[in-house]
C-alpha cells in the first residue's frame, strides 16, 4: 500500500471517530455528519490509488447505479419506513462484505494464510448469515413473510447445530484452507441460518433484530479488514459492531431481556397459557370523539403514549396538529417515548421529529414516567405493551419486569385504538379495562384529526 | 498467528472500546439517525470491494466485486443522503431546524 492511501485511510479513521461524536447532541449532529463523510470520501479516494485496480469501467458503472439508487432511496422513502430501509442496508452491508470475502478466496485459495483465512472465515460467516437474517428481518417489517414469530419442534435445537456446524467448518477452514468444498459450504450454511435465526421473530421484538444485525453487519466489515489487512475497514466496522451492540443492549434492557437471550437470538417467545388465562375478562370503558375532546381541554398537563400503531396509521401529524391546539389553549403537552416503542431505535422520535414536533417535547421513559402522577390525561396513541402496567404489577405475565410508562397514573388516560385485539405479543392490556381509562376505537390519525375538530 | 493479525487486533479492540463510549454519549432521541449513519460508515466495504471489482483478475472476482460495490455505495450515499434527511427534521421549540 502507498503511503498516500495509509495516510488517506488514517485520516478517514479519525474523521469516522470525529464525526460520530458530533451525534452526542442533535445541535452538532449534522456536522458530524458531513465531519464523516469527508472521512469516506478520503478513504474511497485511498482505496482508488491501489496498484491492482487496473481499470475503473465496472467500478463507474456499478458505482453509479448505486449512488443513483442511494440517493432515491433517501429521498422517496417515508419516515415510518425507516426500519424497512435500515434493515435493507444491513442486508446490503453483509452481501458486501461476503461477496469481497468469497472473491479473495476465490483467487487466493491456493496461498492463503491459516490466519487471513480465519478472518475471511469470519467475514463470509457474518456476512452471510446477516444477509440473509436482515432480508428476512425486511420481509417481515414490509409483510412479504408473516410478522408474527413461526415457530416449530425442535427450532433452537437445530439452530444450534447450525450454529455448532457453521463454527467447524470454519474452524476446519482455518486448519486445511484451500480446501474449497468447505469455504463454500459454510457461506451456505451461515446463510440458511440467517433465515431461521429471524423467521421464529414476531415484529415486536424488531428494535432487537435489526440493532443485533447491525453489530454483525459491523463484525462483518471488521473481518474483511482483518483479511485484507486494512486498519480502516477494521475501525469503520468496529464502530458499527459497538453501535449495534449498544443498541441491542438498550432495547433488550427496555424489554427485561437478558443479554444472553439477546445474543442467542432466543426470544420472541411468549407463554401463550398465560397470555390466555388473562383474556376474556375485561370489563372496557369506551368514550366517544367528543368526551375525549372534553377531557383534553379540561386538563392542564396531557402527556402523550406513542405506539407502533401510530406510525402504521401515519397519525403523526395529526397529533401534532392535536397537540398544536391544546398548547393554543393553556395546556401542557409531552411526549413519552419508550425506548422500544415502534420497530427499531428511535423510530418515534423521527416520527415526531418529521411532524415539526421540537424535540425538546419528545422525553425518555426514565426522564418522564414520575411526571404521569400530576398529569391530568394520559393519551396513548397505537401504543400497547409499553404502557401495560401488567409488567410492573402481575408476575404471571410474560412482560413482567419490563419498564412500562406510568401511563396509568395519569388522573384519565384515554386510549386510541383500532379494535380490542391485544397487542404484538398477545397480551391482554390491564390498563385498557382500569377504572380511569377510556377507549375510543377507530382509525388513529382519523380519530385524531376529529378530537381536533371537536376542540374548536 | 501473524504480527500482522495481532496488530489488527489491537486496531480492532481500541476502536470497539472508542466506539463504545462514543455511541454510548448518542441520546436515545438520535439512535434511528446513529442507525443510519454507522450503516453508511460499513459501507466502507467498498475499500475491499472497489479492488475487487477493478482489478481485473477472473470474470468471477469481478462480478462479485461488481454486485458489491454496487450494494456498498447504495449504503454510503443512501446512509449519508437520509441521515442527512432525518437531522434535519429534528429542531427545538421555536427554533430552527438543526
Amino acid at each position: 500500500m502507498s503511503m498516500a492511501a495509509e495516510f488517506l485511510y488514517f485520516v478517514a479513521s479519525v474523521l469516522f471517530i470525529v464525526g460520530l461524536r458530533g451525534l452526542g447532541s442533535a445541535e452538532t449532529a449534522r456536522r458530524g455528519l458531513i465531519i464523516s463523510e469527508i472521512g469516506m470520501a478520503a478513504a474511497i479516494a485511498g482505496t482508488l490509488l491501489h496498484p491492482d485496480i487496473v481499470t475503473y469501467k465496472w467500478i463507474l458503472v456499478s458505482a453509479g447505479i448505486g449512488s443513483a439508487v442511494g440517493v432515491a432511496m433517501a429521498a422517496l422513502i417515508p419516515m415510518t419506513k425507516m426500519p424497512e430501509r435500515i434493515a435493507l442496508s444491513h442486508c446490503f452491508g453483509g452481501l458486501a462484505a461476503a461477496l469481497v470475502g468469497v472473491s479473495e478466496y476465490s483467487l487466493h485459495h491456493q496461498s492463503v494464510s491459516h490466519s487471513t483465512m480465519a478472518a475471511l472465515g469470519f467475514e463470509v460467516l457474518f456476512g452471510g448469515l446477516t444477509f440473509t437474517g436482515s432480508l428476512m428481518a425486511f420481509g417481515k417489517l414490509q409483510g412479504f413473510i408473516p410478522g408474527r414469530n413461526i415457530t416449530y419442534r425442535f427450532q433452537n435445537q437445530s439452530n444450534i447445530v447450525m450454529f455448532a456446524g457453521a463454527a467447524s467448518l470454519l474452524v476446519l477452514l482455518a486448519i486445511w484452507p484451500s480446501v474449497q468444498f468447505l469455504f463454500y459450504l459454510m457461506f451456505c450454511v451461515a446463510m440458511v441460518l440467517g433465515v431461521l435465526i429471524v423467521i421464529p421473530i414476531g415484529g415486536a421484538d424488531m428494535p432487537v433484530v435489526i440493532s443485533l444485525l447491525n453489530s454483525y453487519a459491523g463484525l462483518a466489515a471488521s473481518a474483511t479488514g482483518f483479511a485484507l489487512d486494512n486498519n480502516v475497514l477494521i475501525i469503520a466496522g468496529a464502530l458499527d459492531g459497538a453501535s449495534g451492540f449498544i443498541l441491542s443492549v438498550v432495547m433488550s434492557r427496555a424489554m427485561n431481556r437478558s443479554f444472553s437471550n439477546v445474543l442467542f437470538g432466543a426470544f420472541g417467545k411468549v407463554d401463550p397459557g398465560a397470555a390466555a388465562a388473562l383474556a376474556g375478562s375485561q370489563e372496557i370503558h369506551e368514550a366517544s370523539i367528543g368526551d375525549a375532546a372534553m377531557l383534553l381541554s379540561s386538563a392542564q398537563k396531557v402527556i402523550v403514549c406513542p405506539g407502533y400503531g401510530m406510525a402504521v396509521a401515519q397519525a403523526q401529524h395529526a397529533m401534532q396538529k392535536l397537540a398544536e391546539h391544546l398548547e393554543a389553549e393553556g395546556i401542557e403537552v409531552k411526549y413519552a417515548i419508550h425506548p422500544v416503542a415502534g420497530r427499531m431505535p428511535g423510530h418515534m422520535n423521527v416520527l415526531l421529529a418529521e411532524a415539526n414536533v421540537p424535540y425538546d417535547q419528545l422525553k425518555e421513559l426514565e426522564e418522564i414516567n414520575d411526571e404521569f402522577a400530576d398529569a391530568d390525561v394520559a393519551l396513548v396513541v397505537g401504543a400497547n405493551d409499553v404502557v401495560n402496567p401488567a409488567a410492573k404489577t402481575n408476575p404471571a405475565s410474560p412482560i413482567y419486569g419490563m419498564p412500562v410508562l406510568n401511563a396509568d397514573l395519569a388522573k384519565t388516560c384515554i386510549v386510541l385504538k383500532r379494535t380490542m385485539n391485544p397487542g404484538f405479543a398477545g397480551i391482554e392490556n390491564d390498563l385498557f379495562a382500569m377504572p380511569n381509562t377510556v377507549l375510543v376505537f377507530g382509525d388513529a390519525k382519523d380519530t385524531l384529526e376529529k378530537i381536533s375538530q371537536a376542540l374548536v | 498467528m501473524t504480527h500482522e493479525m495481532f496488530l489488527g487486533l489491537y486496531v480492532f479492540v481500541l476502536a470497539a472500546f472508542v466506539g463504545y463510549g462514543v455511541i454510548g454519549g448518542v441520546p436515545p432521541l438520535l439512535h434511528t439517525p446513529l442507525m443510519a449513519f454507522t450503516n453508511a460508515i460499513s459501507g466502507i466495504s467498498l475499500v475491499g470491494s472497489l479492488v475487487a471489482a477493478g482489478s481485473e483478475h477472473t470474470t468471477f472476482s469481478t462480478t462479485l466485486g461488481f454486485i458489491a460495490v454496487l450494494c456498498s455505495s447504495i449504503n454510503v450515499v443512501g446512509g449519508f443522503l437520509i441521515t442527512d434527511r432525518m437531522l434535519k427534521m429534528f429542531r427545538k421549540r421555536g427554533g430552527n431546524k438543526t
